[in-house]
């Protein structure tokens, strides 16, 4: 009998049915998806109980890219800190950069110049789009597209070449320090930027057409790792794989950071909840961070400090005291819990990393009864990052 | 031990017992042997030529550098150009880049994905951190020194390297191959104990065997 | 926030509330109350989201400080509870049946505290580290410098300079 599954079911919620599996049965078979696999998302695992083709099983395993970030910013001095921080998460690093800073500021009580400000929601907003992309390939590509990956990788490409223009960095830009940000705009940004968002708009629309219209993904997508709504919160799901459940969650409306009170968007929802409402979710999102970027240019403050004064970074010491400080990143809800005794080294820092939640429990839950060639879709569709997981 | 590798005895499924001992049975214990050049100095130069010409990389993205490889993959950068592309399998590959910091955990899966590569084999070391342990000097999970655990034939410094720079290292690979400089599967056949006790040193729970290809 | 802690303070035995920001606050409370208070919580007051939960090592004072955040989706409020347990034997009731993801978090902070969370799914397996020997290493007594000198081999020829010496010769030449 051919496999067939009702995707429309929701997974599991009605009941925990728990299998019993004997390996030695010879029914089963288990079978590891990574490290070293072209279809997982970074270095991470996933270890598959499979039976035929249909997963039964699924566990993750992580830790491949553990550096001990947390430990190692004990033992560094809070201006020391800042140039490790973007490690952690290599596709998208400035948001770890915002958040470090902005628990900084708000611990030691330093006031971040308006100028500065708009100069860092324009990186944030830079890196979503650059987030995105890799998503946008990644996704065509573990459903047979390559093509789409080539054209993203390419725009991409672009938006790194701005990055290099105003940062000096293709990935690690380390730009945004406690304080404020390390330098203004370079002459003729504007423009430069103007046009590698037509170029990057008019691929947006290519891709359109031939992904998100395409039949052949619209078969494999739609249904594909449906999270029921009522999962959101048990299982801490945020950003935009709550979007495509139908909830306008979006911490630049909800809980407003940096500039964006003063920019004009709407949060994109979709509503079914799978991974093709996912994919339009981020599709559109891309539109939006442009549309952002080109409000941010035509606002931004001309002339006006950069840098804060910070004291004398050889012995700043920071009073007691712990605050936690969020932001939208394209994965979902991105934050760092600082805690600071009053010595010259933060106490403890520990990231919340959105995908810590996707891939562990949700992912665990959500892989059963997915055919085995849809593994490598279902994870890109939550949008995992490994690094961030372990640190 | 894992305890799918412990020794046991399994019913298949046509009712029929029998004994499995997975180290013993699924690998091969023989140790790797040094590779003699050929008969000929003109034909092994012409074999370095046509090594150095199809240079398959391991799709293995151990750190943060994988991210560099992408723009390498696609038109503007394009790699591909060089003879240079990217299999899903340590089979088919002969180049093993090791982009970035590399953790215990990942050490141990390196070790295998290297070995189980077809010979003659290359490895590069690329960013800051595979050579002296770079931004994570003192993490306590990430080695210090790539060359103590796999030969490396070339590194690549930067934190991380342009992707022009990947592509001059490529290069640069190459006209060592083709100069016969790049002998790193007979280094590591050569000094294969040495290299067994810097990597059981390291990794605290070895349960594969000494060599698995 | 200060209405909220007033009604908590009908139920559970809680510390003094520390506002930091308008929506994001810490209160402590003893290990005893934890759960009912995130239940009560969560079922009573809409903080349905917890957003993260650690541990902080106090070796000074002999303790671990644990912190659940919970965040409330309507109001946008972000409540912290610390919960001080002793350092030595630790160990603390799992919230996994609360919310399912907090297994996740205790499996880390198993490993990488020593912090015990009897019942909660696969607490015991490693998570990150592999063949780890040595005592957790987010705990602050674990020397992490000396570990990887006695571990791993380093390379010679690393020159190492004091970086307060360097930033002081960059950053503030005038200053004495």
């Amino acid at each position: 009998m051919a496999y067939s599954f009702d995707h429309n079911r929701s997974p599991l919620l009605e009941s925990e049915e728990t299998t019993e599996i004997d390996l030695e049965s010879g029914k089963y078979l288990k079978l590891w998806q990574g490290p070293q696999h072209p279809g997982i998302t970074g270095n991470m695992s996933v270890e598959l109980t499979v039976c035929g083709d249909e997963v039964v099983q699924g566990k993750t395993h992580v830790g491949y890219l553990h550096r001990g970030f947390e430990k190692l910013m004990e033992r560094r001095t809070f201006i020391q800190c800042f140039p490790i921080v973007c490690r952690i998460c290599v596709p998208e690093p400035d948001f770890n950069e915002y958040c470090y800073a902005a628990a900084v500021e708000e611990l030691a009580g330093i006031q971040v110049p308006e100028r500065a400000n708009w100069i860092r929601t324009l990186i944030l907003e830079m890196g979503r789009i650059n987030s995105f992309l890799m998503y946008l390939g990644g996704q065509a590509g573990s459903f047979g597209m390559g093509v789409i990956a080539q054209w993203a990788t390419y725009v991409r490409d672009l938006m790194l070449d701005r990055f290099e223009e105003l940062t000096g960095a293709r990935i690690y830009h380390m730009f945004i320090l406690p304080g404020g940000v390390r330098g203004g705009l370079p002459e003729g940004f504007e423009t430069r930027m103007g046009e590698t968002l037509q170029e990057l708009e008019s691929t947006l629309k290519d891709i359109r057409e031939v992904m998100l219209q395409n039949a052949v993904f619209k078969k494999r997508a739609i249904g594909l790792g449906f999270i029921d709504p009522a999962l959101f919160d048990p299982y801490g799901v945020t950003g935009p794989n709550v979007r495509a459940g139908g909830l306008a969650r979006d911490i630049r409306k909800d809980q407003p950071y940096l500039v964006y009170p003063q920019l004009q968007f709407d949060v994109v929802v979709e509503k079914d909840s799978d991974a093709f409402s996912r994919a339009k979710v981020r599709h559109r999102e891309v539109f939006q961070s442009v549309d952002l970027v080109r409000q941010i240019l035509a606002k931004i403050p001309k002339e006006g400090p950069l840098m804060a004064k910070i004291p004398n970074v050889l012995h700043w010491k920071i009073p007691k005291g712990e605050t936690y400080i969020r932001g939208e990143c394209s994965r979902g809800e991105y934050g760092y819990y600082m805690v600071t005794d009053g010595s010259g080294y933060p106490r403890r820092v520990n990231v919340r990393g959105p995908s810590y939640t996707h891939a562990m429990a949700l992912l665990e839950r959500l892989i059963v009864h997915v055919n085995i060639s849809d593994v490598a879709g279902l994870l890109v569709s939550l949008h995992i990052y490994p690094p961030e997981i372990e640190r | 031990m894992k305890k799918e590798l412990e020794k046991r005895t399994v019913t298949g499924p046509d009712g029929q017992t029998f004994e499995v001992e997975p180290l013993i049975d699924y690998y091969c214990e023989a140790h790797p042997t040094v590779q003699p050049p050929a008969y000929s100095k003109i034909i092994e130069n012409l074999f370095n030529w046509a090594r150095s010409e199809s240079i398959w990389i391991l799709g293995f993205g151990t750190g943060c550098g994988a991210i560099e490889m992408r723009p390498l993959m696609t038109p503007r950068f394009d790699a591909y150009r060089y003879g240079i592309q990217w299999r899903p399998t340590p089979r088919q590959a002969n180049l093993l880049i090791i982009s970035g910091y590399l953790s215990v955990k990942t050490l141990k899966r390196v070790i295998r994905s290297y070995e189980q590569m077809q010979s003659p084999k290359y490895v590069i070391g690329l960013g800051s951190c595979t050579i002296n342990g770079g931004m994570y000097w003192d993490s306590y999970n990430t080695i210090k020194r790539l060359d103590d655990y796999l030969p490396v034939d070339l590194y690549i410094v930067g934190c991380m390297p342009r992707p022009e720079a990947l592509l001059e290292g490529f290069n640069t690979l190459k006209r060592m191959i083709r100069a016969g400089n790049a002998e790193g599967a007979n280094t590591y056949a050569a000094n294969f104990d040495w290299y067994k006790t810097n990597q059981k040193r390291v990794i605290h729970d070895w349960d594969m065997p000494d060599y698995n290809w | 926030m200060r209405v909220l802690h007033a009604q908590l303070g009908h139920h559970f035995t809680l510390g003094e509330l520390v506002q930091v920001r308008a929506d994001l606050a810490f209160v402590t409370l003893p290990k005893e109350h934890l759960r009912s208070a995130v239940l009560h919580l969560r079922d009573i007051c809409k903080f349905s989201h917890l957003v993260l939960m650690t541990a902080v090592d106090w070796l000074e004072e002999e303790r671990f400080q644990l912190t659940y955040l919970l965040h409330n989706r309507e109001k946008h409020w972000d409540l912290g509870l610390r919960v001080m347990i002793p350092r030595v034997a630790s160990h603390m009731e799992s919230i996994h049946d609360i919310w399912p993801t907090a297994a996740t978090y205790q499996r880390e902070l198993k490993e990488m505290f020593g912090i015990d969370f009897p019942g909660s799914p696969g607490v015991d397996e490693s998570f990150i580290l592999e063949g780890w020997k040595e005592i957790p290493p987010y705990r602050r007594d674990f020397d992490t410098r000396h570990y990887a000198e006695k571990t791993f081999t380093q390379r010679e020829g690393r020159k190492t300079e004091d970086p307060a010496k360097t930033m002081k010769a960059k950053l503030y030449p005038d200053e004495t």
